[in-house]
């Protein structure tokens, strides 16, 4: 099972595909309906901070859910049952990271995949899918410029 | 276009009465896509004949247009207003995330009128505007905190835009730009002077509107096939150094303008290069939003202090060929350090690098000519190739310390006008010169460019193409290709793509990407886009007053060298004369 991992935020750049790239996914063009956000780390001369959800292994944000809407993902994170989620933000308090985001048109979290589409289109690195079966052996799926497949 | 597009919201906002609403301007963005289209009709409604640039009568359009935030670089806003700098059209663009920001607020264009009584800034929050006291930030010696300072006390980490003024803008001098997002500008021709001649220090823009596609499958498939082009070795010398890889092969043909255009070659370029810049200084690679090429090129500049063993500072400082020319070559300077240390204290300050480098190099030559002296310039005495000695003529110039550095805030032409040296003050039309001394169709270009920044035409790729052909392109020829690729440029500006996406976006892409945003056009349609903001802003310059046949032009071009060889005088005199009637064809 893979999962998305950020890899090296020294290089990224803050270009922003990433997001718009994740909110493709549902045919949105926007930099709010994207599970992943960029920001600079105290001005953009320091670089930046990429936030996007860490695959927990044992996830807080599923732990607070009061309606079980976020069930365990294989690879770590959480997969949202949108039919069973009532909308109370817990989740987004619950993750320390901040890397529950909303929709605010159905009043309900975004929640990361794991799918990989954003680390297609980030040019530079910073992001890939990283295999963790086994614990403790992370390894680098090669994905960058391998392919500009949105999938 | 879609019904309902967010884009064709136009906010209007009144600094006079701190008041603002937004209103549906479908009329503008159905026929004109939106940038330079848009912005050249929004200025012609609200900039009244003859308007003072620098009254509460000017207004500020910033536009974007069709394509912003859909697709890959097209993260370019365009800035419309009258110059203070050239009392004519003033057209500026910038990137960062003002084009995204704007978008995402759910606009496509921006008024600003009016003019406050005390320092504001405005926090545009999608549609709701705030009036914010900026007196604390008035008169802050670096523009690098005012940043931080408004950062800190405004929403919108990430997505937000923040285009400022520096204390260049505040004290009106004419060529003082506005800077978003730390390192980029809009640089030409005085925006930041009218920003500050309405006391507005900052506009903050951001918002969390949704962009509609007219056809998510079409739109997804086209937006694959430009991102793959993005990542082409069409966009690869931006990619890799940047602007800056220009240095080495302009001046290997005696293109590049140095010590004042007394020669089109520099000394020792290695270090302050492309290359050398990315060799020793790189420090960090930064992008406009939405541009995987991410062309910007930061360098790290460590130096100790002096009184203090084992202190050092390090400041993260931008380059680009047009600074590396003006700040540098110009000005005799091959050493990167005193390039970097020169280009902090501007963009501190927020000058355009350009007019200011111009202006440096004047001064400097006025001073050896005896135009000029220590009593002028306070004590300062210029030598190429030193930046102290500019940088305090730099901060003298914002302090506006006696007549003479008064007269140095109005630009190259005026100082030549008050003290003499105009044969060698190099002005085109009132506006100092871009990087590119290559051959005719450069300084044509700079003449007639209708944007007028200089920056904006093909002047210097047609001399290149002339040059490696061998061949003279008949004057003729040159301005009807001048005019032509200008007039697709204008396209471009509408969509607003970067000008460095050119490559990428050809008509049959262009048409393509604008239909999945709900624009039925067909590339004759583009043409006749083109032709009509060409003539659109070449209207509103006539009507402030811009004469074709008085444009004026230093006597230097033709004393030095140019990479095509000697510039005839007469013959380029002719050739204004041709352009003069090509530009008011049609
Ligand atoms: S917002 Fe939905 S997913 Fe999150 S905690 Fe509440 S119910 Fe669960
Ligand atoms: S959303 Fe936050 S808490 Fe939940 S799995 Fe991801 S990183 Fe962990
Ligand atoms: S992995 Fe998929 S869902 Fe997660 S941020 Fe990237 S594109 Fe979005
Ligand atoms: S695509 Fe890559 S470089 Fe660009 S913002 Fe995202 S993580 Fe950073």
């Amino acid at each position: 099972m893979t999962r998305l991992d950020v890899l090296d935020t020294d290089r990224c750049v803050g270009c922003q595909c990433c997001i718009f790239a994740c909110a493709r996914r549902n045919d949105d063009v926007s930099l709010s309906l994207a599970c992943i956000k960029v920001r600079s780390a105290g001005g953009i001369s320091r670089g930046f901070r990429v936030i996007v959800c860490r695959a927990c292994e044992d996830p807080p944000c599923a732990k607070v859910c009061p309606e079980d809407a976020l069930t365990l993902r294989k690879g770590g994170g959480v997969t949202l049952i949108p039919e069973l989620c009532i909308g109370c933000g817990l989740c987004r308090q619950a993750c320390i990271v901040g890397a529950i985001h909303w929709d605010s048109r159905i009043n309900k979290p975004l929640i990361c995949i794991h799918c990989g589409t954003c680390a297609l289109h980030c040019p530079y690195g910073v992001l890939g899918l990283v295999r963790n079966d086994r614990p403790g052996a992370l390894a680098a799926v090669p994905s960058r410029k391998a392919s500009h497949d949105p999938g | 276009m879609i019904p309902g597009d967010p884009l064709a919201n136009v906010l209007y906002v009144d600094l006079s009465r701190r008041s603002y609403r937004v209103e549906r301007r479908e009329d503008l963005f159905a026929d004109d896509i939106g940038g330079a289209g848009a912005g050249i009709r929004l200025l012609d409604e609200n900039c009244p004949v003859g308007a003072d640039p620098l009254g509460p009568d000017n207004p500020i359009v910033l536009t974007v247009g069709a394509l912003t935030g859909l697709f890959p670089l097209a993260s370019k806003t365009v800035a419309m207003f009258k110059s203070p700098h050239t009392g004519n059209l003033g057209e500026s663009h910038g990137g960062g995330r003002s084009a995204v920001a704007i978008r995402s607020a759910g606009l496509g264009a921006i008024v600003i009128t009016g003019a406050s009584s005390s320092p504001v800034w405005i926090a545009v929050h999608g549609h709701d505007v705030f009036f914010r006291d900026a007196d604390t930030v008035w008169g802050m010696s670096s523009l690098f905190t005012v940043g931080r300072v408004i950062r800190d006390n405004e929403p919108g980490a990430g997505v937000r835009s923040i285009m400022r003024i520096g204390r260049a803008g505040e004290e009106m001098v004419s060529y003082a730009c506005v800077t978003t997002e730390t390192y980029r500008h809009f640089g030409r021709l005085g925006l930041g002077a009218v920003f500050g001649s309405k006391k507005l220090k900052a506009l903050v823009v951001s918002g969390a509107e949704v962009i509609p596609t007219a056809d998510p499958k079409a739109y997804k498939r086209t937006y694959k096939e430009l991102f793959a082009a993005t990542q082409s070795d069409v966009m690869r010398k931006y990619h890799d150094l940047g602007t800056a890889e220009n240095v080495t092969p302009l001046n290997a043909i005696g293109g590049l303008p140095t010590r004042n255009l007394l020669s089109g070659r520099m000394p020792d370029t290695e270090r302050i290069s492309g290359e050398g810049l990315a060799a020793h200084y790189l420090g960090r690679r930064l992008a406009c939003a939405h541009c995987p090429v991410g062309c910007i090129h930061i360098a790290a500049l460590r130096e100790p202090y002096t009184d203090d063993p084992y202190f050092y500072k390090t400041r993260m400082i931008s380059y680009d060929y047009e600074p590396i020319f003006s700040l540098g070559t110009l000005l005799g300077i091959n050493d990167p350090e005193c390039y970097l240390r020169l280009m902090e204290t501007v963009e501190a300050l927020g000058l355009d690098c350009m007019s200011a480098g111009a202006v440096l190099a004047w001064a400097t030559e006025a001073m050896e000519h005896g135009l000029i002296t220590e009593n002028d310039t306070d004590g300062v005495h210029l030598v190429w190739g030193e930046d102290a000695p500019y940088r305090a003529m730099v901060r003298g110039i914002v302090d506006g310390k006696n007549d003479f550095y008064l007269a140095l805030r109005r630009g190259v032409a005026f100082a030549a006008q008050q003290y003499g040296g105009e044969d060698f003050a190099l002005s085109f039309a009132g506006h100092e010169m871009a990087g590119y001394h290559t051959g005719p169709a450069a300084h044509l270009g700079f003449l007639f460019g209708a944007r007028h920044s200089h920056c904006d035409n093909a002047g210097y790729s047609l001399d290149q193409t002339a040059l490696m052909s061998g061949a003279t392109v008949p004057l003729e020829e040159m301005a009807r290709s001048l005019v032509a690729e200008e007039r697709w440029r204008q396209v471009l500006s509408s969509l607003v793509v970067c000008f460095f996406a050119r490559g990428i976006y050809k008509p049959e892409q262009t048409c393509a990407a604008l239909a999945s945003a709900g624009f039925d056009v067909a590339p004759a349609d583009l043409d006749a886009l083109g032709r009509r903001v060409y003539r659109a802003k070449y209207d509103f310059k006539l009507r402030e007053g811009f004469d074709p046949a008085a444009v004026a032009y230093p006597d230097r071009i033709f004393a030095t060298r140019s990479a095509a060889g000697l510039i005839d005088r007469a013959e380029f005199a002719r050739a204004v004369s041709v352009m003069s009637a090509e530009v008011l064809a049609d």
